[in-house]
């Protein structure tokens, strides 16, 4: 099957900043790719640019239409939800449904009625007496009732509380994510995510500094846990990036022969914010 | 037209406070004013003549003359239009500050990113909100005032029938009060176009502006007025500044003011020229007569008006898709 996303060269310029540089990349269906990256590193205009939101250069094909100008057609495949609270404060949960039911030719409303069901929601209640986790679950029902190819979340759980994060994920595995669906997330909440991720992104002042699937991350990035007396050898392979734990060191290595590492001490699977972090360390420098 | 007919109904949803309940609450305020006239004057005045909104219930039998029926008539025709002036000034507060806020609040708050992820186009999206300052505000309107004044109608009549005069009747047999309702349904396609200039202005300010629409629809229009008063810019054509000022200034601030072509279509160089100025009665009817006067749309007022009001409306839909608040 052929790619869900397709950009080559896609670049914005904001006033001051490049918030895209060139960037270039492929989604393929079924994919649960995570975009990662710190404040300011372009998440947000790539996003956009998907969704036809922002003008840019380059070439972006989403599933097969052009966002820029085929936007409100493209916008029949294609769902998001763009951080917690954007949906108007003064629509009730029936006028929602109503609404989304009258103009999106993909919206199965028992579907959302039975997600509703089992929340807290009462037809008549407004947004704005709702709290945050409580709109996202109206959002995210609102969503899930649409059969949309390509699903976009941009900091979807931002503010909710550890309840309502871990539902939202298991909703969306369980109910909403099959092979012929793609998600793309961005989050800083990384531990949350990093189980369900098929694909990762890391990105940094507009480029993209990481595209890979997740097993490949596994043979590549490696963690290693070395003794003191071990530590000058395994720092002449050139780690990444080195943490005291305990007396001990340890090091994340990017491309050494695994046998390698394993003569030198534990060796383990980084996790993602590991990972995240020593690749994005200078950051802020 | 479906996708239409469900933007039109949020927008409804939205504003039914000011939509739907400002005119209500005038026109039930109205009629509450009029109640306590009609004690008033039938606790205090009893024993003389009786008199609500110029009409005599001592004069009103069911055997007048000609001449009495016809000022009957008339007053019938000021009841009915007494709520439609009042409404009015409710509606013009309404109608300007939904264009104002029409496509910024959304922006705002950021529910913008939600109406846009659904498959409607920002075309559809700024014409449903146009179709709404222009038809749904306006009907809603009428409505209301036709039956706030049918109402008070009736209620002078029963005040009536208490003093043995039998006002029911001529209710029913005067022309008046049908005339007057179709008048005023007939003024609507003119509103519609008179009114796209300010619509237009209006929306383009709120899809543009990053902050305080209100201030830059404001200042741009008066701020150019005062500029061309100020150099006299207008002398370059051979017309004065106050050229300048009723067809730019106000035609982009003020046209959402109901019948606002009447003054023109009278004084002007419309086709209703009034003979007699000092003639109330005459003044009272060729004004009536212009409000739905529809060979005014061919005017340069009109046509040019429309032109432009359309020509901003586009512009707000170009905001309304590339807009990129950051």
């Amino acid at each position: 099957m052929s790619a869900v996303i397709t950009a080559s060269g896609l670049s914005k310029q904001y006033k001051s900043s490049l918030a895209l540089d060139n960037v270039s990349f492929q989604i393929a269906p079924g994919r649960i790719v995570g975009l990662i990256g710190p404040n300011g590193a372009g998440k947000t205009t790539a996003l956009k640019a998907i969704l036809g939101l922002t003008d840019f250069t380059g070439e972006l094909n989403v599933l097969g239409f052009d966002p820029r100008k085929q936007r409100d057609r493209l916008m029949g495949e294609v769902c998001f939800i763009a951080d917690v609270a954007v949906l108007p404060r003064w629509i009730r949960v029936h006028e929602a449904i109503d609404f989304v039911a009258n103009v999106h030719p993909r919206f199965d409303r028992k579907k959302c009625e039975a997600f509703l069901a089992r929340t807290k929601l009462t037809p008549n209640q407004r947004v704005r007496q709702m709290s945050k986790g409580m709109i996202v679950q109206l959002h995210l029902a609102l969503v899930m009732a649409i059969d949309a190819r390509l699903l976009i979340l941009d900091e979807p759980t931002l503010g909710l509380d550890i309840l309502y994060r871990k539902q939202f994920y298991q909703n969306l595995l369980e109910d909403y994510f099959d092979e012929n669906k793609t998600i793309i997330v961005t989050t800083h909440q990384v531990e949350e995510v990093e189980h369900i991720l098929t694909d990762l992104m890391f990105i940094r002042d507009g480029k993209i500094v990481l595209d890979a699937d997740m097993e490949a991350i596994g043979e590549r990035f490696i963690e290693v846990m070395v003794s003191a007396d071990k530590a000058p050898a395994a720092r002449a392979l050139k780690p990444l990036d080195e943490r005291q734990v305990f007396g001990k060191s340890i090091f994340l290595f990017d491309g050494v022969e695994r046998a390698q590492l394993e003569a030198m001490g534990e060796v383990r699977r980084p996790s993602v914010s590991d990972l995240f972090v020593a690749t994005m360390k200078e950051t802020y420098a | 037209m479906k996708t239409f007919y469900w933007l039109v109904k949020r927008e409804f949803w939205e504003h039914r406070g000011s939509f739907l309940w400002a005119p209500i609450i005038t026109g039930g305020v109205m009629m509450a004013m009029t109640l306590m006239g009609l004690i008033t004057s039938e606790v205090f005045r009893a024993r003389g003549g009786v008199h609500v909104n110029g009409i005599d219930f001592n004069t009103v039998t069911s055997h007048m003359g000609p001449d009495a029926l016809q000022t009957i008539g008339k007053a019938l025709d000021i009841v009915i239009l007494a709520p439609m002036m009042l409404i009015g000034i409710v509606m013009f507060l309404v109608v300007f500050f939904y264009c104002l806020g029409s496509l910024y609040d959304d922006r705002r708050d950021r529910s913008i990113l939600f109406w846009k992820s659904l498959p409607i186009s920002d075309r559809d999206t700024v014409l449903s909100k146009a179709f709404c300052a222009t038809v749904l505000v306006p009907v809603i309107a009428i409505i209301t005032s036709v039956v706030t004044g049918l109402l008070i109608m009736i209620m002078m009549a029963i005040t009536a029938s208490l003093h043995g005069a039998n006002l029911w009747q001529m209710l029913w047999t005067l022309p008046h009060p049908f005339n007057i309702t179709a008048s005023m349904l007939s003024c609507i396609p003119l509103y519609v176009i008179w009114a796209l200039p300010t619509v237009g202005w209006l929306m383009l300010c709120s899809a543009w502006a990053r902050n305080k629409p209100f201030l830059w629809a404001l200042i741009i229009p008066i701020g150019s007025g005062i500029f061309v008063s100020w150099f006299n810019l207008m002398g370059l054509f051979n017309l004065s500044d106050k050229w300048f000022w009723g067809n730019v200034v106000a035609r982009s601030l003020l046209s959402v003011i109901p019948g606002g072509w009447v003054p023109g279509q009278l004084y002007g160089h419309g086709s209703l020229q009034i003979d007699h100025a000092d003639d109330g009665d005459q003044v009272f009817a060729t004004a009536l007569a212009a409000a739905h006067n529809y060979a005014a749309l061919i005017t340069p007022e009109f046509l040019v008006g429309a032109v432009a009001g359309v020509a901003m409306i586009i512009g707000a839909i170009w905001f309304r898709r590339w807009r990129d608040d950051g």
